[in-house]
């Protein structure tokens, strides 16, 4: 992944933030915010949030002119590359049919719908793979989580 | 004093040996060595991932076993950097430098033999210094009043923001972000619902570890996935080859006592990262060497000072968490977490009030160092395998842990939604390069600090000069603005394109952590 010429993460998150801090503002506002001495439940949201927006601009201002650094995938914790789009979505999408599958299925098809799903997201995991995984922690699921731990969570269930 | 600190330390071994407790603690160490070894897991995700499993727990072995976990972690983090030049976690990416290159000469055994005579050294000169430095800390803390604990979290907010890694504004806006998320819910002093959205779930605001899932676990997997380059290690390894020669040993001694040092002085500041303290630790030892231009290929003192300065910052990091309430960084801020879900406030009562935790928690230092120095000879082969379990393999079931892990804590699916909303910022943010992990000092911090301001002025009538009136809270506020000076000062400076080997090095980690 390499980005066009002059693309300035610095000049995005300062302004990401300074929004940020400037709905915390304008949220912050819809309280009491009180004075000094008896301040309400909106003063320090609303400090905070303007103290927010004034480092958001702060950063925005302050993206350097330098080249963009180069995005270089490595060992050394997460590289700065845009994230994987088939990775970032069968991750997503795994968590959200463990919402589903954990209201409408219970507890041993979830674990198999979100280890399944984001064991997929990996380019290398076939679909054999995927499947023992999934298939492991669903026994992993039963046994220390349901018997051990008793989590209330049943294993089995329609609806709640 | 000496005699009274040796009784309660003597006390303190009578719980850390009770049964269950030294059970725990071995089962945290065990598991944090582990999740240490294993790439792209950090000691923060492991926290997080265990934290619901100590809600069932009396708080003593909770605590021991989540510290077990911490310090556990960094033995581990030392043995990928030295053997696969991998550094699974940001603090140990300086011991590659030379570490790696004697695992080249085949002298992988020794560093790691090393390492672990000076982790040893470093955390029981850490466990001396939070024996001694605690109780006399506490009977200052006990004169503090609103105006001082707000002062004193403003400069542990400010350093934890300024003085990580990567640049100092960022950190401050993902600490200010930090504090708002800490502002969901239910206002203390009028019970208004702030920031709820609406939803009733969100009245006792958002779930600690479902932000630190969400920032530590989902986000990190997000931007792995596919992105992990695939390890493989040759490296062979007996027990034999650990046992460093004399010559190496006293080579080693002097960085090793100098990393201590630094160790101890960083984690006394409230909010100094891990990995400054190794780079720098590692910096001194370059500076003072005769032979600096040897540093890269494989010196002993590369290794020695760096692994010593963050094994007692680790130890030495527990003084304020325990003996104020004031966390120094992401991991301080979890553990006390867990204390405050224990119905345990944190703050200078909590050694005199549950003298089993505080003195248990140090005796099971000493065992728990002891443990990881036997388990770690004979486990080296199995580490050293586990390196190379496939994060295809690791990523999907760790996100069951985590779904689960979250569920438990409240018995709810809510706080899934919250995981995965966290997760996604996260990963934005991580995107952009922030430093997330100021985000949870933040949250954690954010209703003591915005408590403590709002009793100190309406003490005060809502005059502002309170907090410089007052000669202790003036002290920490003025060391604030000295701090905030200095990063300023420095940051003007290296605005030039100029940058050392290590300043590179260091801003290519700074979002990592």
């Amino acid at each position: 992944m390499s980005h066009a010429k002059g693309f300035k993460k610095d000049y995005y998150g300062g302004t990401l933030m300074a929004l940020v801090g400037l709905a915390a503002v304008m949220a912050g506002l819809q309280y009491h915010t009180g004075s000094l001495s008896h301040m309400g439940p909106g003063f320090f949201p609303v400090a905070v949030g303007a103290l927010l927006a004034f480092v958001g601009v702060l950063i925005a201002v302050s993206a350097r002119n330098d080249e963009p650094k180069e995005d270089k995938p490595s060992g050394h914790g997460h590289s700065h590359a845009a994230p994987d789009v088939r990775g970032t979505v069968c991750i997503v999408l795994g968590t959200l049919a463990f919402l589903l599958f954990g209201k409408y299925g219970g507890m041993i098809p979830a674990t198999f719908a979100i280890v399944f799903i984001s064991a997929l997201g990996d380019r290398n995991n076939s679909i054999k793979q995927a499947f023992l995984l999934s298939i492991a922690m669903c026994v992993i699921a039963a046994v220390v989580f349901s018997w051990a731990l008793q989590l209330q969570l049943p294993m089995f269930t329609w609806g709640a | 004093m000496v005699s009274n600190a040796l009784h309660d330390l003597w006390f303190g071994f009578g719980v850390a040996f009770q049964g269950s407790n030294l059970m725990w603690s071995f089962f945290g160490v065990l598991v944090g060595n582990l999740i240490g070894v294993l790439p792209g897991m950090g000691a923060l995700s492991a926290i997080s991932i265990l934290l619901p499993l100590t809600y069932v727990m009396h708080p003593v072995p909770a605590i021991l076993m989540l510290a077990g976990i911490f310090y556990g972690s960094q033995y581990g983090g030392a043995i990928g950097a030295i053997l696969l030049n991998l550094p699974s976690h940001p603090p140990h990416a300086v011991t590659c430098i030379d570490g790696y290159p004697m695992t080249k000469a085949g002298k992988g055994g020794t560093a790691l033999g090393i390492t672990m005579i000076c982790s040893f050294f470093a955390a029981s000169v850490g466990i001396l210094v939070m024996i001694f430095a605690s109780p006399l800390l506490t009977t200052i803390a006990f004169k503090f009043g609103p105006a001082e604990i707000f002062s004193i979290m403003l400069l542990g907010l400010l350093a934890g923001s300024t003085m990580s890694r990567g640049s100092p504004l960022k950190g401050v806006a993902m600490t200010l972000f930090g504090l708002l998320c800490g502002v969901v819910g239910t206002d203390v002093n009028t019970g208004t619902f702030r920031f709820a959205l609406g939803i009733p779930e969100l009245s006792d605001g958002l779930e600690l570890v479902a932000i630190a899932m969400g920032l530590f676990g989902v986000a990190d997997f997000i931007l792995n996935v596919n992105r992990m380059t695939a390890v493989t290690s040759n490296a062979k390894l007996r027990i034999r080859d650990m046992r460093p020669s004399l010559a190496e040993l006293k080579e080693a001694f002097w960085p090793m006592v100098r990393g201590t040092g630094v160790g101890t002085l960083f984690g006394a500041m409230p909010g100094t990262g891990p990995t400054i303290t190794t780079f720098v630790a590692y910096a001194l030892e370059r500076k003072i060497s005769k032979t600096p231009e040897k540093f890269g290929t494989g010196m002993i003192a590369g290794v020695a000072a760096p692994e010593a300065s963050s094994h007692s910052k680790t130890q030495v990091d527990f003084i304020p968490t325990m003996s104020l309430g004031i966390p120094g960084d992401a991991v301080m801020a979890l553990i006390l977490g867990a204390l405050m879900i224990q119905g345990i406030a944190p703050g200078p009562q909590l050694i005199s009030d549950h003298p089993d935790i505080f003195w248990g928690l140090i005796a099971s230092f000493w065992i728990g160092n002891v443990i990881l120095m036997i388990l770690n000879v004979p486990m080296i082969g199995v580490w050293v395998k586990l390196l190379q379990v496939p994060y295809r393999y690791l990523f999907p079931s760790a996100m069951f842990f985590i779904a689960v892990g979250v569920f438990s804590t409240q018995s709810s699916l809510f706080q899934i939604w919250e995981v995965l909303a966290f997760g996604l910022i996260g990963a934005l943010l991580m995107y952009l390069e922030f430093s997330v992990a100021p985000i949870l000092l933040g949250f954690v911090l954010g209703p003591m600090v915005e408590e403590n301001f709002r009793r100190a002025l309406l003490l005060s009538r809502g005059d502002l000069a309170v907090f410089v009136e007052r000669p202790i809270s003036c002290t920490f506020v003025v060391i604030s603005a000295l701090l905030l000076a200095g990063v300023t000062w420095s940051a003007w400076r290296n605005r030039g394109p100029k940058k050392t080997a290590i300043q590179v090095l260091e801003s290519e980690l700074a979002v990592n952590e």
